[in-house]
């Protein structure tokens, strides 16, 4: 039974996520759209697993909504804060600067999430990851003590991350 | 009739906002005069500015006439592709030295970047 659900859903997170897509595409929720829409989500998962091998990694639902959240609410502020900056400050006291977060996360998905978040908050950019992933190279615009951005990006991102992805 | 004012208000607040962050980032990438913090204004365009002038989309759409979900789409797709884009141009940048050297990773060798065969490490001047 089990072997059996494995077979037909190999990604049941991607299933549900094809299907809400396919419903707002068609910017219309009826229960023909929907079945339509699950026929889809069953079939392009299954004729793509090849490219997938892994397992989904279970992460917890209950705490990325509210970190969705939190970094909504951080694009906003930052946003106002490097306009601020854009605005009103000279070129020649601006101190960019690169920053070294070494990180503590293994999974590539956790990684590739704190990387995305990084760049959607104004004003700090993540430029690469290290030969081996032992550490992300982020920019930032205005750095005047670029430890603080370090600390700052691993207290209030990466340890919230980390009881994400178990 | 006065909802419908409201709602007409509301569409012209997040009009406005998109248009201004979408000016203060055009504004960035003027001022600013080396690449890599030029990087940094189009991101802001990209998250605030289309975001607000969505919402504002949206509301006309559900006063107006049939409502819409698509901007929803293009938001969720919109902040899933945006760090790709910025990412490689930070790359770009990174391989012409058009910008400080990063210091070197703390427990590594190298930037993955700068982990290629010699031969591709520069970029040649297509001009």
């Amino acid at each position: 039974m089990i072997r059996a659900y494995h077979w037909l859903l190999p990604h049941p997170f991607l299933t549900l996520l094809l299907t809400v897509v396919w419903v707002l595409l068609q910017n219309s929720v009826t229960s023909g759209m929907v079945v339509f829409g699950l026929i889809l989500g069953i079939i392009i998962p299954r004729v793509t697993v090849v490219w997938w091998p892994d397992r989904p990694r279970a992460f917890r639902l209950t705490r990325m909504i509210p970190y969705m959240l939190l970094v909504l609410w951080d694009i906003l502020v930052a946003n106002v804060q490097v306009a601020w900056i854009v605005l009103t400050r000279p070129n020649s006291k601006l101190r960019p600067a690169w920053v070294v977060v070494p990180l503590e996360l293994k999974q590539p998905e956790a990684i590739t999430i704190l990387a995305g978040t990084i760049t959607l908050t104004p004003g700090t950019v993540s430029a690469d990851l290290s030969d081996e992933g032992h550490s992300l190279l982020v920019h930032a615009l205005d750095a005047p003590d670029p430890d603080e951005i370090r600390d700052q990006i691993k207290e209030r991102y990466e340890r919230r991350l980390k009881g994400i992805f178990v | 009739m006065t909802l419908e004012i409201i709602a007409t208000l509301f569409v012209a607040f997040w009009l406005l906002v998109g248009a201004i962050f979408s000016l203060v980032g055009s504004i960035g990438l003027l001022k600013f005069n080396d690449s890599m913090t030029r990087l940094h204004a189009p991101t802001k365009v990209g998250t605030v500015g289309v975001g607000a002038l969505l919402l504002a989309s949206m509301i006309h759409s559900y006063i107006y006439g049939e409502g819409s979900m698509h901007e929803l789409l293009i938001m969720a797709f919109l902040f899933v592709t945006a760090p790709i884009s910025a990412n490689f141009i930070a790359k770009v940048n990174m391989h012409k030295k058009s910008c400080e050297t990063p210091p070197s990773p703390s427990r590594d060798d190298t930037w993955s970047t700068f982990n290629v065969p010699e031969s591709d490490q520069v970029i040649a001047e297509t001009e």
